[in-house]
Formats: C-alpha cells, structure tokens, sequence
C-alpha cells in the first residue's frame, strides 16, 4: 500500500464512519482489507483503492464495513455483566417500579454477543424481572454484521469465549458445528442499521446504554459530539456503560463515573459540552456517512 | 504456583497444552489416561485438570466421576478439552462434575478464557485511552 492510498483510505474512512486511524494503522487496514480485495477479485490494496476512486458504491459500503467490524465476545470483560447484573438492574427495577419497564440500547451491538449476553443475564435473574418489559435494542453502522446477529448462529469458537458452558447448553441448540441462540432471546433483541454520527434521537429515550469499544475510533470532536447526543438520549437516572479502555474523564461534563464501578457513568444533566481544556478543531467535523 | 494436570492419551496435544498453560503460568503435570491421573491426585491434588474424554484404560469422564468421590477430589476445577462436541456429552459431563468444557480443536485464547471463567486466572484490566 503506497502512503497516498493510506492516506486516501484514511481520508474515506473519517468522512464515511467516522473511525479516525492514526499514521500508523497499515497493518490494521491490510488484515481487514487483503481478505475483502480477495473477495472482490482483485490483486490487492492498491487496485481496491483504483476501484474506489472510480466509483463503487458498493465497494466503499464494504470497505467501511470490514474497517469498523470489531472483535467482539460474550461477555466482554466480564465485569460490566457484572455491574449489569448487581448494580443497574437492581436500581432500576427499584427505580422503575412503577412502569415495570426498561429500554436498553447496545450501540455498538455488532454480531450480537452484547446483546445476547444482556438477555441471557435479564434470563438468568429470572423471577425478578417477571411482568416487566424490557427492550433491548441493537445497532450497528453493518449491516453485514447485524444479519450475523439477528441469525444469532455462532461458531464452536465464538461461542467458546466468554460463554459459560452452562449456558450455552441451556441457551443455545447446536447445528454440527454451529450453535444458534434459541428464538426467545432471539426475540428478546430488537436490530436497527444506525451511524452514530447521525442522528439517533428516534430511537426514543433509554434507561440503559451500552456503547462499548466504539467511540474509541473517533476524534475527540466527535466523542463530545456522540456524549452529548447520548446523555440526551437517557432518563437522568440511567446508566451509560464504557469500555474497559475508555473514559468520559477530561472530554465531556455530560456524564460522571459511577462511584467504584469502572466503566459505569450516569448523566449528569449538564448540556454536553467539552470540558475546559479538551482540544476542539474550529468546528465540529462534518457529520458525514451513509 | 497452581498446579495443571493435564490427562491426554495424545503425546502431541499434551505437548500444546504445556505449551499454552505453562504461558499461563502453571506448573504442569501430565497423565496419558485416567488410572494414571487417579495416581497424580491421590499424590496430591492439583488445582486444575484439563481432560480429554477418549483415552486408552480410562476415559476422562469416569475419570471425573472417580474424582469426584475422592476425599478432597471436589477441590479441582476440571475442565474437560475433547473432540467429543455434541451436547449430549457436555450435558453428561456437567452432570458428572465438570466445571467448564472445551471443544477442539483448542488455541491458548480458548484456555485462557475458560479458566478465567472458572476463576483459576485473573483477567487483565487494560490502561484507559
């Protein structure tokens, strides 16, 4: 790959997805890329770019999709499950005792195991959460990855990181080597096409978000930008869950650490503003995308 | 230092698995069937197992029930690792105590975390961005 067609796909990237590669990502763009410029029967890197400059649709839908698919496992780091399980679900059934009811949005659900962990732990709190009615929604900037996830078939691989084996015997029905959710928490799960850099106010407000190893990818301008959006999208009692590697601390006075709990932040009712300090470009970056 | 038995008819697997648990960090023993295990753990009881289900003289899983039912034998987190990947046979081995199950073929991710998740390794917390 020649620097101008780095910096070409780089370029692209930002304007399509938002995903802001540093100058040194080559080799993160040549182990997504190589196997799509196989797929699309051409010689490499370089040809794939020629094919993008002359205008393919088709083809810069998959080079955004393979360049922003990420890794993900049933319960991720463990220790937001937990929080989910011993924290937030408890203050909210607490909290809304009233409704009985509780929207949580993955917003980067990607191939599902967020989700599908999420309902596996409201399954697995069983009695508890008995006449309510909760709602959990999965977006992704991929389609490719969301029709994974709606299928809700896994591989014996996928399905043995993170996944207790207990578990994935009560949950899951194997197919040869594959193993598929059951359709009750297939049904549990809701799926929407959505960039976060536009607009999601449609999706109605939550009680619990989950936006994990996502905003990661963006510059700072824009992590203010989605916070802000974010904290407008949740009742002020909700619950935003990080991951592991990120942190609202020094970007934005929209949400606060939950006391103890890494990863765990509440809205703080603030408008969402960078706090002093952060760097900001002149203005905020086109929102730009599909 | 914990200690891994590992119980594999299979020279060439028991060799991976070494490989990949001592990478772990664990003191490793080895046992080529489930009589030769029985002898380990009478010796001492190691704090992991990792067993394959198919050997020669003894096979994992009657292995596990004989286990099971030695003075100390409920101490061990055992973590069958088989090419026996129907659902029939981790019901069975879940019934006869195992406490995670790994199908083949196997790569030190897999061990890694079905040892974390059965809490006989740590899981790393990365550094914020």
């Amino acid at each position: 790959m020649t620097p101008p067609d780095y910096e070409y796909l780089r370029k692209l990237l930002k304007d399509h997805s938002g995903l802001d590669l540093s100058a040194d990502k080559q080799y993160l763009i040549e182990s997504r890329l190589l196997p799509l410029s196989r797929k699309c029967g051409v010689s490499g890197i370089s040809e794939l770019v020629l094919k993008m400059k002359g205008g393919s649709p088709s083809i810069v839908a998959q080079v955004v999709e393979a360049m922003t698919t990420n890794e993900t496992f049933f319960f991720r780091d463990k220790v937001p499950f937990e929080h989910f399980r011993d924290t937030i679900v408890p203050e909210m059934l607490a909290a809304r005792a009233g409704r009985k009811s509780i929207r949580i949005w993955c917003a980067a659900g990607s191939t599902g195991q967020e989700p599908y962990s999420l309902a596996m732990s409201l399954k697995e709190m069983g009695a508890a959460l008995a006449g309510w009615r909760v709602e959990i929604i999965a977006t992704d900037l991929s389609t490719e990855v969301l029709e994974k996830s709606k299928s809700g078939v896994y591989s014996q691989f996928e399905v043995q990181r993170g996944l207790p084996i207990q578990l994935l015997v009560k949950y899951f029905k194997q197919n040869g080597e594959l193993w598929q959710i059951n359709s009750e928490l297939r049904a549990m799960v809701q799926h929407r096409q959505l960039n976060l850099l536009h607009d999601f106010s449609q999706l109605g407000t939550f009680d619990i978000i989950f936006c994990r190893n996502v905003l990661i990818y963006f510059d700072q301008d824009t992590k203010v930008n989605i916070f802000g959006r974010l904290a407008r999208s949740m009742e002020q009692d909700g619950f935003l869950v990080l991951g592991a590697a990120e942190t609202v601390v020094g970007l934005t006075d929209a949400f606060k650490p939950f006391p103890d709990k890494r990863g765990l932040y509440r809205p703080t009712g603030a408008r969402g503003t960078a706090v002093p300090g952060v760097t900001l470009a002149p203005k905020v970056a086109a929102i730009a995308g599909r | 230092m914990k200690t891994c038995l590992v119980v594999e008819d299979s020279s060439i697997v028991r060799k991976m698995a070494r490989r990949i648990l001592e990478q772990l960090g664990f003191d490793v023993i080895e046992a080529e069937d489930g009589v030769d295990a029985l002898v380990v753990c009478k010796r001492a009881m190691p704090e992991a197992i990792l067993l394959d289900w198919n050997m020669p003289v003894m096979d994992g899983y009657h292995f596990l029930c004989h286990l099971r039912r030695m003075p100390g034998g409920d101490e061990p987190k055992v973590v069958f690792c088989t090419t026996e990947n129907g659902i029939d046979h981790i019901t069975q081995a879940i019934d006869g105590g195992a406490n995670e199950y790994i199908m083949k073929p196997f790569d030190k991710e897999i061990v890694a975390a079905k040892f974390q998740e059965v809490g006989l390794i740590e899981i790393e917390e990365p550094d914020l961005v």
